[in-house]
């Protein structure tokens, strides 16, 4: 702070400052100014696009770091919103004859939730019936993305499929699983998707008490994964991951198994985007296949690309600013504001490759060359 | 032919109809200091691609120690005691010198270890040797890509020695070097070439004497000769096919 010699502030400080702060002040803006800030409403946008932060921070990790570009994190992000709701929807049944049912299931008179009694089902489908727990919800909503993400990228994998054959089946498959939902209406609840929760193990949903918890556990679960990211990416494993991006044929000249290695990432990247939908669901209440599909995939990418895609804390700060750009332009250019959020990806790409993670870290390095 | 670690015998391999290497028999043994030399395309890097895993052979064995490497897929090879050094330097360009040779390091080589690795002092000590045995003690935490040509072949043979394979496969290890870099580079696989088997493909005929215990001339895919050095010279289909012009 003394440094005044040149009449400026010290240009090698801040950005590297801001490199080493920056999990810290996320964690200030999100705990402190933001509830302080901002009202119910806008916090509860804010808290949407944190869910889909894990998902994008789950991308830092499998493409900026692995080299797999998935167009199908939607996928996974569908699977935990989903459980989540199977869960919410049964208890709201389960509830039925007591107060705090659904004014609908109660006028049904039937525990099946609403959906699945306008579909005339009788009964309710096997795989539904384990949601009736929260434990087993839970481990669900962490082990179910993984253990459908292993196999299908380490088959891949093996056989040597990657680059840009492997994202175009990840898009198929977030696109065969959003049809899915849509064709299955009787389980699924179809177009509409699952919504009208009430309680989550016995806490109102829509108390303004029950929004700020959720919103908090949000946060901690969300730098909780930021931290897990980071913890990977300076291991041994995350240099390998570097190695298998850059050279994949050598590294198996060092006695690895590239495929293992890639199909472990691409799992922790699900599991990641399985957390994001289950707090998601919790949050906006609904999980629909409008958020599984190619769509949100794909937006889920340009976050982490706007805020570098080989920094995990720069996924979160990249998906807040599309967030607010999104709302922001939405409010204002109401007729064409998808363009800007285009043009925004346009020159995030051409101009910022490695996005506001990368701008800084460019600042720093010219700083750091300039002799002081 | 008792210290025999890798006998590779009546291998064939055709890509599309054409034998890149026809019948090939080839034996290294124990220690050895063994050159491959040859014209463009007498199927030397075939060769050692076959060995370490990286072409599938269409016919013939290929027996390191009691393994029947044929069978096996490139990790696999790499971890029995095989070490492949390419052409082209291959080298991790995004990483540090350091990072590099500690990749290479044979421990923990799965998922979970990764994650969990720590640098204990076995590897510490060893990252000080062989940084010291390839000239790049200085340049540890310089990223690969930023070497000169020269300093990323010496990064290969030193990824090579923290592997600390039995069998030593060097695709023109001198290729693109100075003279003063060849003769550092000569004296380097002298030492490390010590209490292991190698095979060296070279072009550069001064270096393949500075070096070689043993030479073998392939020609179209087909054993041309073998012996010393001098046998080898002075055979007259070798001068005919290769030397001679």
């Amino acid at each position: 702070m003394s440094d005044t010699t040149l009449g400026a502030p010290a240009p090698a400080q801040s950005p590297d400052l801001l490199v080493r702060l920056a999990v810290p002040l996320l964690a200030l803006l999100l705990v402190l100014v933001f509830p302080l800030a901002l009202d119910i409403f806008r916090l509860g946008l804010v808290a949407k696009y944190l869910s889909l932060a894990f998902c994008a921070v789950g991308i830092v990790l499998c493409w900026g770091y692995g080299g797999i570009l998935s167009l199908g994190q939607g996928i996974f992000f569908g699977l935990g919103s989903y459980c989540m709701a199977m869960f919410l929807k049964l208890e709201g049944a389960g509830a039925a004859d007591s107060s705090s049912g659904t004014a609908l299931s109660a006028f049904y008179g039937s525990k099946l939730p609403d959906f699945m009694v306008w579909n005339s089902l009788e009964k309710l489908p096997w795989w539904w019936e384990p949601f009736h727990s929260v434990w087993f919800t839970l481990a669900a909503v962490l082990i179910l993305p993984a253990l459908v993400a292993f196999p299908l990228a380490y088959a891949n994998f093996r056989k040597r499929v990657g680059g840009v054959y492997f994202s175009i089946i990840t898009l198929a498959f977030a696109s065969i699983l959003s049809i899915m939902i849509i064709g299955q209406q009787g389980y699924t609840g179809g177009i509409n998707g699952i919504t009208d929760f009430k309680t989550f193990v016995g806490f109102d949903l829509d108390a303004p008490r029950a929004k700020y918890v959720l919103y908090f556990v949000t946060v901690a679960l969300l730098i909780g994964c930021v931290l897990v990211a980071r913890f990977i990416v300076r291991s041994r494993l995350g240099r390998i991951l570097v190695a298998i991006r850059d050279r994949e044929d050598r590294v198996r000249f060092s006695g690895y198994d590239p495929a293992l290695f890639k199909a472990f990432i691409f799992a922790c990247a699900a599991v990641f985007s399985g957390i994001g939908g289950a707090m998601f669901t919790l949050q906006v209440g609904l999980a629909s296949p409008s958020l599984v599909g190619i769509v949100p995939s794909i937006e889920m990418v340009i976050c982490a690309a706007v805020g570098g895609r080989l920094s995990p804390v720069g996924a979160v700060y990249g998906t807040l600013l599309v967030g607010f750009a999104k709302i922001f332009f939405s409010e204002n250019f109401v007729d064409f504001w998808l363009y800007f959020i285009g043009a925004l990806f346009i020159i995030v790409v051409m101009f910022l490759p490695t996005g506001l993670a990368g701008l800084l870290e460019r600042l720093r390095g010219a700083a750091g060359r300039t002799p002081s | 032919m008792s210290d025999v670690i890798l006998a590779v015998e009546d291998l064939t391999v055709s890509f599309d109809g054409f034998k890149a290497v026809d019948g090939l028999n080839f034996y290294v043994e124990k220690d050895e200091l063994h050159v491959v030399i040859g014209p463009n395309g007498a199927g030397k890097t075939t060769l050692l691609d076959m060995i370490c895993g990286k072409t599938k052979p269409s016919s013939g064995s290929i027996r390191f120690k009691d393994l029947d490497l044929t069978g096996m897929i490139e990790y696999q090879i790499t971890r029995a005691g095989v070490g492949r050094k390419f052409q082209t330097p291959s080298v991790y360009e995004d990483l540090s010198v350091e990072d590099n040779l500690e990749i290479s390091y044979p421990k923990q080589r799965n998922v979970l270890g990764s994650l969990f690795f720590r640098r204990d002092r076995d590897l510490r000590e060893k990252l000080q040797s062989v940084s010291d045995a390839v000239y790049l003690r200085e340049s540890l935490p310089v990223k690969a890509g930023f070497l000169s040509h020269g300093q990323k072949q010496w990064l290969e043979i030193g990824m090579l020695l923290m592997q600390d394979p039995e069998l030593l496969l060097l695709d023109e290890p001198v290729a693109g070097m100075s003279q003063r870099e060849r003769e550092l580079t000569a004296e380097l696989l002298g030492r490390i070439s010590r209490g292991r088997s190698t095979v060296v493909i070279e072009h550069d005929m001064g270096f393949v004497r500075s070096i070689a215990h043993k030479v073998t001339v392939l020609h179209q895919g087909k054993k041309l000769a073998e012996g010393s050095m001098e046998q080898v010279q002075n055979d007259p289909r070798v001068i005919d096919v290769y030397l001679g012009h």
